[in-house]
């Protein structure tokens, strides 16, 4: 199997991931944009290991991949719960009114 | 695979610790709750001590993952050293203010596992985990007042910016996987080393990890988060996010650059390089227009980042003298910066608890309410100015040092804009002490009551600053002894 497909696949997933993270303004939807570049981190991660480097005994990219997995879950349940928080005090989750602080 | 215990057995004892606390925390009920912090400072204590006994050691475990050699024991201390002061001036401030004592600790505790991992990583994995280890809890801790718009404000604009950084690393780091099959730090500088031309792909694999890197230890051009989350945070977090998780990040930077990366330093360099001068140039600059006092520290803390930054931009690929020179610069600095901004941020705590203000102008007359504050703010500003006979001093003349071990044209124009900046940060330092001093008190002014923890930790501080800028062989004989490429 070539590796241009997966490669193709992570940068596109990256590059939305990008693109949401500063086009959207609903945090729980930038949540989703950074998520979204995690896991084209993994699906290069997994590539690289199977396609490349397939004999590497310790199989360091995909146990990379899974403790990234690990993390973005961590992160994202801190994440929702940050995002809850400030719903609960300002009734909005949009990122541009969180502006009390200039300069 | 055997596993070396006491090798990470400062690991364990603080992370026992942080267990404890929470364990605690669920079954003392009231005012006993209050006993949270003393099992902390013990548990902070036991760490220590085993720290200490790794001194002179050199042990490696997990496959090379992990290395504990005399430059991770210096960082390990300089953390530990951290988080003791840092409890030290958190307690009163937790105690009184209604806050979740037990949860606060033990995220506390949990995110300086991370950091005393972080000097020991030599894997990227490992990196990875220990930085996430640092973030996760320090996000949390941002939001510690949860009724309050400016911590929730503070936590999601710090969330957001340090899960941000972590994608733009990681994909980094794929990069990196993908051209050298290793995830060893040591393994990556032989591939690279081995593999003769440079591919593009791989130097923008190496600018996104620095880039992840350079939003923890928040240079300019990805600064902008700091000041709006050290000012919102309760203010120990600000203190531990301003001093400990920025020297976490500086921990990785290091270690990274001057192992993986090391044989590309001749790209990495002078951008690292041009970043400290805009970090310090910027952060000193808008440090000026500062009213706000947590502002003017949270800029004067980016401005210290670029200084020690300007050791990364004299490392040059196979130069092991001029590259182990600015390695024990950026350590000397990074403890001297320590020394001096927790005090600076207990002085402030101990201001802002009594009498909720923190703005500037309110510091007027702080001298004949409290000279001992007082006394600790003018130190600690003059330490963080450089000026003698501080440990600051000494923090900058290390620099200097590093970039004379071999003068270059870059060299050169790093000394300048270092020179300026001092000049220009003095300004602003001086302007608080100004205020203390010589400004009327406002009517009606509370008297401070610090506490005797936070005194001790101001006094202790305060002297350290002092005797370690008369006496600064006590830092740089030990950092002078750290290679951070040990053998074995």
């Amino acid at each position: 199997m070539s590796l241009v497909g997966p490669l193709l696949l992570a940068t596109f997933l990256f590059c939305v991931g990008v693109y949401g993270l500063i086009a959207r303004r609903n945090a729980v939807l930038v949540l989703i944009s950074v998520e979204m570049m995690l896991v084209s981190v993994n699906i290069n991660l997994v590539a690289f290991q199977n396609l490349l480097f397939p004999a590497e005994a310790a199989v360091s990219g995909q146990m990379f991949a899974l403790f990234i997995i690990a993390v973005a879950a961590a992160e994202a349940g801190v994440g929702l719960a940050i995002i809850l928080n400030l719903f609960r005090n300002r009734a909005s989750v949009n990122v541009d009114d969180v502006d009390l602080m200039r300069w | 695979m055997l596993i070396d215990w006491l090798a990470i057995a400062p690991e364990i004892a603080l992370t026992v610790t942080a267990l404890l606390v929470l364990f605690a925390d669920l079954n003392l009920r009231g005012d006993a709750k209050q006993l949270v912090a003393p099992i902390a400072g013990l548990g902070t204590v036991v760490a220590i001590v085993f720290t200490a006994i790794l001194w002179g050691d050199e042990r490696a475990t997990f496959g090379g993952m992990f290395v504990v050699n005399e430059y991770a024991v210096v960082f390990k201390l300089l953390f530990l050293g951290a988080l003791l002061a840092i409890l030290g001036i958190s307690w009163r401030f937790f105690a009184e203010g209604r806050y979740y004592q037990g949860e606060y600790y033990f995220l506390l505790l949990t995110s300086f596992v991370g950091m005393i991992i972080m000097p020991s990583a030599r894997d990227l994995l490992l990196l990875f985990v220990a930085l996430e280890t640092v973030s996760i809890p320090a996000f949390i801790m941002a939001g510690m007042r949860k009724r309050s718009l400016y911590s929730s404000e503070a936590a999601l604009k710090f969330f957001l910016i340090g899960v941000l950084s972590v994608a733009l690393m990681l994909f980094g780091i794929s990069l990196v996987y993908g051209f050298t099959g290793t995830t060893d730090l040591a393994g990556i500088a032989a591939a690279i080393a081995a593999a003769g031309d440079v591919e593009p792909l791989l130097l923008a694999a190496v600018m996104l990890v620095v880039v992840g890197f350079g939003f923890k230890i928040s240079a300019v051009p990805f600064h902008f988060w700091a000041p709006d989350t050290y000012a919102g945070s309760p203010l120990p977090v600000a203190a531990m996010l301003a001093v400990a998780s920025k020297a976490a990040g500086f921990a990785g930077l290091l270690a990274i650059a001057f192992i993986a990366f090391e044989p590309l330093a001749e790209f990495w360099a002078p951008v690292l390089g041009v970043i400290a001068i805009l970090t310090m140039t910027l952060g000193n600059l808008i440090a000026l227009q500062q009213r706000d006092l947590i502002r003017l520290l949270a800029y004067s803390s980016v401005a210290q980042a670029g200084y020690m930054l300007i050791p990364f931009g004299l490392a040059r690929p196979g130069a092991t003298v001029v590259n182990d020179a600015a390695v024990q610069a950026v350590l000397f600095y990074l403890i001297a910066y320590a020394v001096m901004n927790i005090g600076a941020f207990g002085v402030a705590i101990a201001v802002h608890r009594r009498t909720g203000i923190r703005s500037l102008r309110d510091y007027a007359g702080l001298a004949q309410q409290s000279p001992l504050m007082a006394m600790g703010m003018t130190v600690f500003l003059l330490s963080l100015g450089g000026a003698p006979p501080t440990v600051g001093l000494w923090a900058k003349f290390a620099i200097v040092q590093a970039a004379l071990t071999d003068v270059t044209m870059f060299a050169v124009v790093l000394m300048v804009f270092l020179v300026v900046n001092s000049v220009i940060a003095f300004f602003y330092y001086l302007k608080v002490v100004k205020t203390m001093w010589m400004d009327q008190a406002h009517e009606g002014m509370p008297a401070l009551e610090p506490g005797f923890n936070l005194s001790l930790v101001v006094i202790v501080l305060m002297v350290g600053t002092v005797v370690l800028g008369v006496l600064p062989g006590l830092i740089s004989d030990a950092t002078s002894l750290t290679s951070l490429v040990a053998a074995g």
